[in-house]
């Protein structure tokens, strides 16, 4: 799940740094579009396949954690397992200001680290689908004093589509088992 | 105030008036872990969720972890997870499987029927005094496993389980039944939510006892549409399969409270999980089965519901069985699993699971705005000043009716007569009155008759 890297060695060449810095420039570019709130437009990077996953995570004993840590996409409960119609959905909630966990707006700052590229195809030169893996580090601060922080791993696919990246699958896992925060009301 | 262990007059069911203070104090809430959560029963997971022998997870009941595992051979057991030595869990997993259970600190180790079978350097160290019977795993005084689902008091002499229910026994069965109305028949998905929200247990717990008057604050999820037909165009949070009923709020002995609702008399099936036609179709099916099975009985249908003091169920749009453990005054930790009808097809076990995840818990668009609301009504109950007044729950006072059209005390019209039951038994388990008292109600005495 999380070892795509290690699979997949990329050959880290000139290629692969000029991708990455454009990749990264989308993920930038990502990460401002929700901290500013501009989430209708967030929305038009996101493919119209987008799957976007985060599991819940257990605490399992040593040697039993690629099968049993991370509930499973598609069987389970997760703490998301969304389509692009359900965050849009979330979206236009948040457009109503009458969702109270999200009215006033929280305060959200994304910094995303440690990306790296794997699974390019069909080639580096002329790349039309990238796998890419990243931290994120993110500080949410509402209301009056209410602070959460939410540190975790993404991997997520990027997809050229009629010449521009779309997201088509993010996959966020969050380090924590009993959640800290008393709502997931932002995008991950 | 706290001071003078007057509960009964803190919740003042007369006046329809609540003492801030329960919801804030740090004395009230340690004498709610030893007079509330020592002796109600509480639930703590599902069979589906230890399928196989040596199968467990770990839960928790009051502020305590607990371990909920199936013995060699295969009888279900409820541990404190503490070792009987110096305190340390001897569960550290969420779940797992496991042939004894060895404590990290000293190494003892626990079979999974709770005996001690192992104590390093037994003969050289302890010959002469250890009598290892004695130190096994502290297991709950009753345990009893209702259509599936684990339940657990530490009292003896508390009622079983099934008279402890009483009458709220046949809405609870509406989230553990199969929904053609075959009894039982659920399973758990693989994936508990558990979070930790800055709200006292009780608000949650009241929230679920038949709270409708909050529904406004659900606008925004009601105004955009995320239903199981919502990708067909319908609004709402929830398909609304209770268009033409008559919705009921009912307190039942033990301070349970239950929101359901009675369809009428020709009791219709309104065309629901639009979304994918083998679902619907699913739906309408047992809809019509349930009508058979049950006759008039089917006519009421489930909406939400607790179980005292702090197990509450969604009956069906979402359906799961949730619990508000109590973690601080002003803290809970919540767990919740989900159900789903054992031998429903993939089409409906995925639509209800997505379904489920976007409606439920930190990341559902619908409790995400019940948390704000709960928990900065329980910050309120700190202040100095706001604690010197008292919360209003004079909501249809004295608007019910006994046993009619259904056991129990029953409004036909929103009320707060739920909530004030439910304090008032709060009162009395807090005031360590007798089974007999915490059990009195003014539905009591014709309920007792038909148990
Ligand atoms: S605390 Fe468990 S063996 Fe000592
Ligand atoms: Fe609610």
């Amino acid at each position: 799940m999380n070892d795509l890297g290690a699979k997949n060695k990329v050959r880290r060449d000139d290629y692969y740094y000029r991708l990455k810095q454009e990749i990264e420039e989308f993920l930038y570019d990502e990460a401002e579009l929700l901290d500013q709130r501009n989430f209708r437009e967030w929305l038009d990077i996101l493919s119209d396949d987008l799957i976007y996953f985060m599991p819940i995570r257990r605490n399992v004993k040593f040697g039993t954690h690629n099968e049993k840590e991370n509930t499973r996409e598609g069987y389970d409960i997760s703490w998301f397992e969304e389509d692009k119609w359900t965050l849009s959905k979330r979206i236009d909630q948040i457009y109503t200001g009458k969702h109270w966990a999200e009215e006033p707006l929280s305060r959200v700052s994304r910094m995303i680290t440690n990306i790296q590229l794997q699974n390019v195809k069909p080639t580096m030169q002329e790349p039309c689908e990238v796998g890419i893996k990243s931290r994120f580090l993110i500080y949410q601060n509402r209301s009056e004093t209410e602070c959460n922080s939410f540190y975790g791993k993404r991997s997520d696919i990027l997809r050229l589509e009629s010449g521009v990246w779309k997201l088509i699958r993010r996959e966020i896992i969050l380090d924590q088992n009993i959640l800290m925060a008393k709502n997931l009301s932002i995008f991950f | 105030m706290a001071e003078n262990d007057n509960y009964s007059g803190m919740v003042d069911g007369i006046n329809g008036l609540i003492d801030r203070q329960i919801f804030s104090n740090e004395k009230i809430y340690s004498i709610e872990l030893e007079k509330v959560f020592t002796r109600s029963w509480l639930l703590v997971g599902h069979e589906t969720q230890i399928p196989s022998n040596g199968d467990f997870i770990t839960s928790r009941m009051g502020a305590e972890s607990v371990i909920l595992c199936r013995d060699s051979n295969g009888k279900i057991h409820v541990f404190l997870n503490t070792c009987t030595h110096r305190g340390m869990k001897v569960c550290l997993y969420d779940e797992g499987n496991t042939a004894t259970f060895t404590c990290p600190f000293h190494a003892w180790s626990f079979a999974t029927d709770g005996k001690l079978v192992g104590v390093p350097h037994e003969k050289e160290l302890y010959s002469k005094s250890l009598n290892k019977e004695k130190w096994s795993l502290i297991e709950v005084s009753q345990m009893f496993n209702y259509k599936g689902s684990i339940w657990a008091t530490w009292d003896k002499s508390a009622p079983n389980f099934i008279e402890y229910l009483g009458g709220a026994k046949a809405h609870l069965d509406f989230a553990l039944d199969s929904l053609d109305g075959s009894e039982g028949g659920t399973e758990v998905f693989g994936g508990v939510h558990k979070w930790i929200s800055p709200c006292n247990w009780k608000v949650p717990a009241e929230n679920f006892c038949g709270d409708s008057y909050h529904n406004v604050s659900h606008i925004s999820v009601d105004m955009v549409g995320i239903g199981p037909s919502a990708g067909s165009g319908e609004k709402g949070r929830r398909d609304n399969e209770l268009a033409d009923a008559q919705h009921l709020w009912i307190s039942f002995p033990g301070g349970h409270g239950i929101h359901s609702a009675m369809k009428p008399a020709n009791n219709e099936y309104i065309e629901a999980y639009k979304d994918n036609p083998i679902v619907e179709e699913y739906y309408r099916h047992c809809y019509q089965e349930r009508e058979l099975k049950l006759g008039e009985r089917a006519r009421i249908v489930p909406f939400v519901g607790t179980i005292f003091p702090n197990t509450s169920f969604h009956g069906r749009q979402p359906r799961a069985l949730c619990s508000w453990h109590p973690n601080g005054p002003q803290s809970s930790q919540i767990s919740r699993f989900f159900l789903v009808d054992k031998v429903a097809p993939k089409e409906v076990k995925d639509l209800v699971r997505r379904y489920y995840m976007r409606y439920a818990g930190p990341a559902g668009m619908t409790e995400q705005d019940d948390m704000e609301n709960w928990n900065q009504a329980t910050a309120s109950c700190s202040g100095a000043i706001a604690r010197r007044f008292p919360f209003n729950y004079q909501q249809s006072m004295g608007d019910y009716k006994i046993n009619d059209p259904v056991p129990g005390m029953v409004s036909t019209q929103m009320t707060e007569e739920n909530a004030r039951q439910f304090y008032k038994c709060w009162a009395s388990y807090m005031e360590s009155q007798d089974w007999k008292k915490i059990m009195s109600h003014p539905a009591q005495t014709a309920l007792g008759n038909d148990t």
